[in-house]
């Protein structure tokens, strides 16, 4: 099934935005390579995008504080500092991404418990094994986990 | 003079989808029970019985509530209150591997 040219927040109700997450391969590369490089921590971070364009530009690794195989948490100052710096620019999170070392690419109970950005893809990776990644993304909305197709690119579309 | 709140995207439900409302106290217990009653259920979603919850972060101005006073912060006039959720999540305790099913990246 081919998807129409204006698939992409042609129409921007959640409700009908479909479920994909467009993401440049550069992107997945810096991703991957965080937490490739954190474990067997979790890694954890944010790729940025102007607010409302559903365009993850700005690629953004954080500090897990937690510092744990299992779990993750952005430093409180690094997260007020990251924040007001979107504010600043008009961003908003359009990826929330983290790793997991030994288990799959799937939303954990804590990771649905804490998910507080409605708007956000929750990319998951998991780097359990040493010569595959599993790279994979959700919606996570009101505790319902959703997976959506990851649409990787080799730049993100310049025009609107 | 009052006090700004602003309110992160996952709590303006309660605030009719404005970002920041105002609030009024001489501690951040006090501006949270002021903003309460006029948007009710945003306090509970930052306070539990045993105080700041785990997951929400607060600031005053530049700082973190937790380094200073916790609830009982002092405020006044001109502050800023910024309210945060963590940013958190993990694989927690579940079991690592064992399933068969071994899922490799899509596409």
């Amino acid at each position: 099934m081919s998807l129409a040219p204006f698939s992409r927040r042609s129409c921007d109700r959640a409700s009908s935005l479909l479920p994909v997450l467009v993401i440049a391969s550069e992107t997945v590369d810096e991703i991957v390579a965080h937490a490739r490089r954190d474990h067997p921590d979790e890694a954890c971070g944010v790729v940025a995008g102007p607010v409302g364009l559903d365009r993850p530009q700005r690629f953004i690794p954080m500090v897990n504080a937690a510092r744990s195989p299992t779990f993750y948490e952005f430093d409180s100052r690094d997260l007020l500092r990251l924040y007001r710096e979107m504010d600043d620019r008009d961003e908003e999170p359009v990826i929330v991404y983290h790793s997991h070392t030994a288990t799959q690419a799937y939303p954990s109970r804590t990771d649905v418990a804490y998910a507080s950005e409605p708007g956000a893809h929750y990319v998951l990776v998991s780097t359990r094994e040493p010569d595959t990644v599993e790279f994979r993304s959700y919606r996570i909305v009101d505790g319902t986990v959703t997976e959506e197709e990851v649409r990787v690119v080799a730049a993100l579309d310049p025009s609107e | 003079m009052a006090i700004e709140v602003r309110i992160p995207t996952i709590l303006r439900t309660y605030t009719g989808g404005e970002k920041a409302v105002s609030g009024d106290g001489g501690t951040l217990a006090d501006v949270l029970v002021d903003v309460d009653s006029r948007h009710p259920g945003l306090r509970d979603r930052i306070v539990d019985e045993k105080g700041l919850r785990r997951f929400v972060n607060v600031y005053v101005n530049d700082e973190d509530v937790r380094f200073m006073g916790g609830l009982q912060t002092a405020v006044k006039d001109g502050d800023t209150v910024t309210v945060l959720p963590a940013v958190a999540g993990g694989a927690g305790e579940e079991r690592a591997g064992g399933a068969s099913t071994h899922v490799t990246a899509g596409g």
